[in-house]
């Protein structure tokens, strides 16, 4: 071998220079083709609080909406009926989406397995208006009327594959020593699986769980005619109730400019809503050390 | 002190093991007496591993693994067991330490009762913790922070904290897969020291490549070659006079 040669290809301060620069220069470009990304984000932030922060005060979360013309008024029903909505769709929808999850963990290889990925990548590709029909058809029709409820219906079919992923690509990354060192001290399976396997994926799953959340919360569509709104302030989930997404939807394409301030608002409210589960996801999830290794 | 019984603790009779058609082990034979380390010893892939998780077994739960032949512990065919009883019996404790990430130090050690459902006094728990670490080594280390997740500690401590924790099931026997093979050689004396401390109360089968290891702590040994038992008896007399060619090669370094 010519070593000499070898040496002096290696050694060569040009081309070592070259490698530095091409290097400094390609950390430049990723970085900012990554702080790309953040763009969006923050012109809607700023866009948002430009217009929007004007509108929040106190009145705005605590009242109810006026009658046209009339100065003031808030959001609070939109505020309660969208907090219900999400949380009878995530009651709805997580035991099924988890459990569901669990299976597809623990048999990746069934025929029921194959059907229920299958499943859910339609579903999580179906439109969210189609959703939106479907929950009308089986809810809205044979009750007679619209109701949160069948909102709720909407929105837990949708949170259903994002939840139901979530905990099977959590499961799969156990490491299956735990299971092992479990089932040698005599544990029978379904124990494993609910003191072990789930417990240790748990930071994962609610962290899906919370991110589906925050996913359903902005939904419009598959609200329009399930929940379909109300200017009263409803709690029982089986009339008609307010939402942030369809006070936004109906003040913003109202034609008086006092509305269109309010859906600024709620807009802005709802984005710090996803904001602030955003940070609690991410609270829990480094709090809860450990976790998977 | 070793108490002299009529019958062996253990007994493996034909035991034969595959995973799906391949034969795995073949027809092995032999008997562990009470409080005797057993090192088991051979070429990688011989079929070390699967022989000690068919003494608990284990095997059975690899996907394609089965048995034939049986094992009797305490004159008891393990077969007519539940695997609940025969693993509450027989410990393991693994290649890699695995202690689970979210318990503490102190849940750990008891994890056995815990994911049972076993439900135990707390001041007996706090006994059972406090002697199973003492066991292991690893109280004086360790009892400061009982409280902190078991995964903080090091590698060589959280082999220990697995220690503990099939002791604390108070098994009649022990199976340790290569259990110093991920820790550095300060770790791997002081579970070395552990093992002959332990055979007062436990009866270990331990896997490990390590000649000098064996030489060290253990009163008998099992060669494997190929699946099949190629010489059982005295650790000294096999190492100084090794009955079997293969033997001989293996403890002379000519494959391994
Ligand atoms: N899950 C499995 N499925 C199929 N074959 C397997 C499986 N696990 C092990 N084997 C095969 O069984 C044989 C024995 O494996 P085993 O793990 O018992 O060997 P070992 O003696 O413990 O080896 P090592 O010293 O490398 O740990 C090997 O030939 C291996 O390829
Ligand atoms: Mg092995």
């Amino acid at each position: 071998m010519d070593t000499v040669y070898l040496k002096r290809i290696l050694e060569d301060e040009k081309a070592i220079r070259q490698r530095i620069l091409k290097n400094n220069l390609s950390g430049v470009i990723i970085t900012f083709i990554s702080s790309l990304v953040v763009v969006p984000l923050v012109l809607i932030l700023a866009y948002l609080l430009i217009n929007g922060i004007s509108s929040i005060n106190f009145d705005f979360i605590t009242q109810l909406p006026k009658p046209v013309g009339e100065a003031g008024g808030g959001i609070v029903n939109a505020i309660a009926g969208s907090a219900i909505i999400v949380f009878l769709a995530l009651v709805l929808s997580v035991p099924p989406a988890v459990f569901g999850g669990i299976y597809l963990s623990e048999y990746p290889d069934s025929k029921l397995s194959a059907l229920v990925r299958f499943s859910n990548e339609i579903l999580q590709g179906t439109p969210s208006i189609v959703i939106g029909i479907f929950a009308w058809v089986l809810v809205v029709v044979p009750m007679g009327h619209f109701s949160a409820f069948s909102g709720s219906v909407a929105l837990g079919i949708m949170l259903i594959p994002i939840v139901l992923k979530a905990t099977e690509e959590t499961l799969k990354r156990i490491p299956p020593e735990l299971r092992e060192a479990a089932a040698s001290m005599g544990v029978p399976y379904h124990r494993v699986i609910l003191k072990v396997v789930v417990p240790t994926g748990l930071k994962g799953i609610v962290n899906g769980i919370l991110l589906g959340a925050t996913r359903i919360s902005g939904e419009t569509a598959p609200l329009l005619f399930t929940a379909f709104g109300s200017p009263f302030m409803n709690l029982h989930a089986g009339k008609p109730m307010s939402s942030l997404p369809l006070v936004i939807y109906n003040y913003a394409t109202s034609p008086y400019d006092e509305w269109h301030k309010l859906a600024w608002g709620a807009s802005l409210l709802l984005i710090l809503a996803v904001f602030g589960i955003n940070m609690l996801a991410r609270i829990f999830v480094s709090k809860q050390g450990g976790g998977t290794q | 002190m070793s108490i002299k019984t009529e019958k062996p603790l253990l007994q493996l009779n034909n035991l034969s093991a595959y995973f799906h058609d391949k034969r795995i082990l073949k027809d092995v034979n032999f008997s562990v007496e009470n409080s005797k380390v057993v090192s088991i010893m051979g070429p990688s892939g011989c079929g070390k591993t699967t022989l000690i998780r068919c003494v608990n077994r284990m095997h059975e739960m690899s996907p394609g693994g089965t048995a034939a032949g049986s094992i009797l512990l305490d004159g008891e065919d393990l077969n007519q067991l539940n695997t609940i009883t025969v693993r509450r019996k027989i410990g393991m404790v693994f290649q890699r330490p695995n202690p689970f990430p979210t318990m503490t130090i102190y849940e750990n050690v008891i994890a056995g009762y815990l994911l049972n459902g076993i439900k135990i006094p707390k001041k007996l728990s706090l006994e059972i913790v406090e002697d199973s670490l003492s066991k292991a080594a690893l109280w004086d280390e360790v009892k400061d922070s009982l409280n902190k997740k078991g995964t903080y500690l090091s590698g060589g401590q959280q082999q220990r904290l697995c220690i503990a924790r099939a002791l604390a099931m108070n098994p009649e026997i022990l199976l340790l897969d290569e259990p110093t093979s991920a820790l550095d050689p300060k770790a791997t004396s002081r579970i070395e020291e552990l093992v002959v401390q332990l055979k007062k109360n436990v009866t270990i089968l331990m896997v490990t490549h390590n000649i000098a290891q064996a030489a060290r702590v253990s009163d008998d040994t099992a060669f494997m070659y190929l699946g099949e038992l190629v010489e059982y008896g005295s650790t000294k007399e096999m190492f100084t006079v090794p009955k079997d060619k293969r033997t001989e090669e293996y403890l002379t370094g000519k494959f391994g």
